[in-house]
């Protein structure tokens, strides 16, 4: 569609690999469709680099449809860029004015090391999961899927928790590099749920442990992660995350889960 | 050579009951002497490495994203099918069997069909259990939608992010294991190559994404659960890094690829809008529940906007699905949806700036139920919808396009989800057995389940049991270094090409060349034509491939040169296989092969088999081999949706 087009500049952190000095560098981009994405745009930069001879510039990306949390960045200061309750990849350049600056840095945070320009590692909320980010059932030999019933607010709410992508932008939002939004979004969806009720009290102290392990830092409850995550993630799970983490801290006894 | 589908005698229904009783068992205490590998963690490969490992075999698991939760069974939309009949609207295993046949064109195997009807049931109690947050009615209970082309209300749905929410759950039982130290997960590096010794499956060979290394693991069994290879056609509705090299490299190594033409062209995705185009974005097909879809009557109103479009009195519009399927309407499956919406933009009907594109249209929808209950519905695919075009779809009609989203060909199986390399198994989207020529909406994410869960975890034994017990597969066998330095020396070439072009130069070509001759619509002539291209963009790659930077580093032009490498010559087989079946069938339309309506006509008499097709070494023709398919349980019956 030949519509409206503008040119950019960026300002793009490179870094060679792990522990290996990086810096910004500079690139210009012209003729940018405004119904680009803004990893399409970062694709166009890329083959003209490779044209040139340059290496591309390395960033993570997948799904490009806002629901594998593969894609990442830091643009403008803000992780997945100026807009609300998106990803980098549902970013459009319209968004965007003619001659802008953008700035594109990775997430930051000592548990997310960079492996090479903007990509990150990761693995680390894999390890918050494999602590206890499950209900531990095998498979086979379950109740009828109708068998529990779960009021719709409940199961919708939970639903909202679970919607988590696992992108990490909270905690490249947060000034403490905090992981309680992540953390806790699975803590809740799995206590708000009669299937995760068994191992709620585990359930809390196992992850929470794990992710101070990883090296996050501490929720100063000040709502950044919230305000970026691209799932509109709400802090209230945060609020629920405290109150399982407390309640077991204080009886780790599992015959009164219920309570 | 023949294929031994291994499919068991007696009565339809009663065959999964009496093969899981037939087949071999592996003690419990010896479950643990033998190792799996298992390539791939989306829906398929999750759940069934999590189950093998809790069977208690130990599992090696594979992805190449950075965590096994980014697989691309997450981007799946619109739900998941199962015979629960909840809704009491007479579903039964027996209908959803009957559905999936037919919706396949009846070109899949019967007994496996059935087989999926039959465990869709245990997986909804399955995810369930583990606390997937599926859509649930005001009592509390399970609510259903029905599903294009499905007359019963049996898909299961979490919002529009069905698949999210059961790769969520496989990935946590396949967490938990990882937790028990039975599952090894190896994130960040994907499978190059397969591992044989004496013609049997006992490993793989890897590249670690981030620092290059190449190595291979050994293991008493290989399961490919790699998903589909529609990134052949550069635009398609599949990740940016999903790819078909995990079955292409199977081929190579021996095992046959079934109906690589079957290829799913989706009827709702947003259509292309410029060269730089990296990927094309589905709109679930629930909208169709809703949305009705049309083009102008008239030329002279070709290629309006959407906000003409709203202006465009009734009498002016031409809802074709309504008018040339009363019953099914805008329903209809998504073979004939899809070459609809060609047929009416090679008319020169088309709307929007390209005149490729259709509209999609809630006005009446929301005219009858509301705003709000539209927004209920569907809230985050109008909001994704506005994300990438700028219209609101509460106010102005969306406008569609089909595109490549699944392919149903894949690795042949035998009943047991074996290759016909012993010890070789796919599972999910990468085998081609349960789909026939068309699949049906939410079935996919079903089928990988189903095969993960529910299939894998009891026929594996009937291999497993028949392995010498307590021997370990011997890594010091040549055939590990032989593969590694075969995919070592794959890697060196590629880096000293120097040439001019990037990857994604060539791989636009090579899909301009599989969308313009072996995509929605396909002829003998332009096959022809297209597998000569194929050829001579292969010794282009060849000749003049850019890739920049080492092996020992991230580098992801060199992951895209090994995975278009593969897609080159694999675009060839889909070729030969369309040019072979010279019948329409399901999402497989060849023109010299239609109805005087202009719909999909079967050659039965000629067609009704599985075309397996064999390597026979660079430059060779493959060799083909059929399997017949056998009806027993449908009549065969001309597909019809009006």
């Amino acid at each position: 569609m030949a519509g409206k087009t503008i040119n950019i500049k960026l300002k793009i952190w490179r870094q060679a690999g792990e522990n290996k000095p990086g810096k910004f560098e500079s690139y210009e981009v012209n003729d940018v469709s405004v119904d680009m994405s803004f990893l399409e745009m970062l694709d166009v930069l890329n083959e003209n680099e490779l044209k040139k001879g340059s290496d591309p510039i390395h960033f993570d990306h997948d799904c490009r449809e806002g629901i594998c949390g593969m894609c990442s960045l830091y643009i403008n200061g803000k992780p997945h860029g100026p807009k609300h309750g998106i990803t980098t990849c549902q970013l459009h350049m319209r968004t965007f004015s003619d001659g802008e600056t953008i700035v594109v840095e990775p997430w930051r945070a000592s548990a997310f090391p960079v492996l090479k320009d903007l990509v990150v590692d990761r693995t680390s909320f894999d390890r918050i999961m494999q602590a206890g980010g499950y209900v531990t059932v095998s498979t086979g030999g379950v109740p009828d899927a109708n068998e529990i019933a779960i009021p719709k607010t409940v199961a919708d709410e939970a639903m909202d928790a679970a919607q988590c992508i696992g992108c990490g932008a909270c905690v490249a939002a947060c000034k403490n590099a905090s992981a309680m939004l992540f953390t806790s979004a699975k803590v809740s969806q799995l206590a708000l749920l009669p299937q995760g009720g068994a191992e709620r009290k585990r359930r809390a102290l196992a992850m929470v442990e794990q992710h101070d392990a990883e090296g996050f830092g501490a929720c100063t409850n000040t709502g950044a992660c919230e305000a970026v995550c691209p799932k509109e993630i709400s802090i209230t799970h945060i609020a629920r995350l405290n109150r399982e983490f407390t309640r077991a801290s204080f009886s780790g006894n599992e015959t009164d889960y219920q309570n | 050579m023949s294929l031994e589908s291994k499919i068991p005698a007696g009565p339809l229904a009663e065959k999964w009951e009496k093969h899981k009783f037939n087949v071999k068992l592996v003690n419990p205490a010896n479950k643990r002497k033998f190792n799996i590998i298992v390539v791939g963690t989306g829906l398929a490969g999750a759940s069934a490495a999590a189950t093998l490992a809790e069977l208690g075999y130990n599992v090696d698991a594979f992805c190449f994203q950075d965590s096994p939760r980014r697989a691309h069974s997450i981007a799946a939309q619109g739900g998941i099918n199962a015979a629960k009949n909840y809704q009491n609207d007479g579903d039964s295993v027996f209908r959803l069997f009957y559905d999936t046949i037919k919706g396949g064109d009846y070109r899949s195997r019967e007994a496996n069909v059935h087989r999926l009807a039959e465990v869709s049931t245990e997986i909804i109690d399955q995810c369930v259990a583990q606390g997937v947050p599926f859509a649930r009615d005001y009592g509390g209970l399970l609510d259903n939608r029905s599903f294009g082309g499905a007359q019963v209300s049996r898909t299961f749905y979490a919002r529009g992010q069905t698949g999210q929410q059961l790769l969520l759950g496989a990935y946590s039982a396949l967490t938990k294991m990882v937790n028990t130290g039975k599952v090894k997960m190896h994130t960040r590096k994907e499978m190059l190559d397969v591992v044989t010794i004496d013609g049997a499956a006992k490993g793989i060979v890897t590249r670690d994404l981030v620092t290059g290394k190449v190595e291979s693991h050994a293991g008493h069994a290989v399961l490919l659960c790699t998903g589909g290879y529609g990134n052949v056609f550069f635009l398609s509705t599949n990740a940016m890094a999903s790819n078909g090299s995990a079955a292409w490299r199977a081929y190579k190594k021996g095992a046959k690829f079934a109906n690589p033409c079957f290829t799913q062209i989706h009827p709702t995705c947003i259509p292309v809008h410029g060269d730089y185009q990296s990927k094309l974005t589905l709109m679930s097909e629930s909208l169709r529940n809703d949305g009705r879809v049309w083009v102008p009557k008239d030329k002279k109103h070709a290629k309006i906007t959407a906000a003409e479009a709203v202006k465009l009195p009734e009498s002016e519009r031409d809802y074709y699905l309504e008018r040339r399927y009363p019953s099914f309407g805008n329903l209809v499956p998504r073979d004939v949806a899809s070459r609809n919406a060609k047929m009416v933009c090679d008319e020169g009907r088309g709307v929007g700036v390209t005149g490729l594109a259709v509209f999609l249209d809630f006005a009446d929808a929301i005219k009858r139920d509301g705003q709000k209950t539209i927004e209920a519905k569907y809230g985050n695919l109008f909001d994704m919808y506005k994300q990438i075009t700028a219209d609101n779809p509460y106010e102005v009609p969306m406008m569609i396009y089909p595109a490549v989203h699944y392919t149903m060909g894949g690795l042949w199986v035998d009943y047991n989800l074996s290759t016909n390399v012993p010890g070789l198994y796919a599972l999910g989207e990468a085998n081609f057995s349960d789909h026939g020529a068309n699949r049906l909406g939410a079935s996919a994410l079903m089928q990988g389940l189903a095969d993960g869960y529910f299939v894998i975890p009891y026929t594996i034994g009937d291999y497993i049991a028949t392995l010498p017990l307590g021997q370990a597969v011997d890594k010091s066998n040549p055939a590990f270094a032989e593969a590694e330095k075969a995919a070592q020396a794959r890697i060196d070439k590629l880096l000293n090409i120097k040439g001019n072009q990037t990857p994604d130069d060539i791989h636009k070509k090579l899909g301009h060349i599989m969308w313009e001759y072996c995509g929605m619509s396909r002829n003998k002539e332009g096959l022809e034509k297209a597998r000569g291209m194929i050829q001579e963009l292969r010794k282009e790659f060849n000749k003049d491939l850019k890739v920049i930077g080492a092996n020992e580093e991230l580098n992801m032009t060199l992951e895209k040169a090994l995975r278009l490498e593969d897609f080159l010559e694999l675009g060839e087989l889909m070729v030969i296989d369309a040019h072979n079946r010279s019948e329409s069938c399901g999402g497989h339309f060849r023109e010299e092969s239609q109805t005087e309506e202009g719909e999909a006509l079967r050659q039965d008499e000629e067609f009704s088999y599985v075309a397996a097709w064999g390597y026979e070494g660079e430059g060779k023709d493959p060799s083909l081999t059929k399997e017949d398919l056998v009806f027993e349980n449908v009549k065969l019956t001309q597909r019809s949706y009006k």
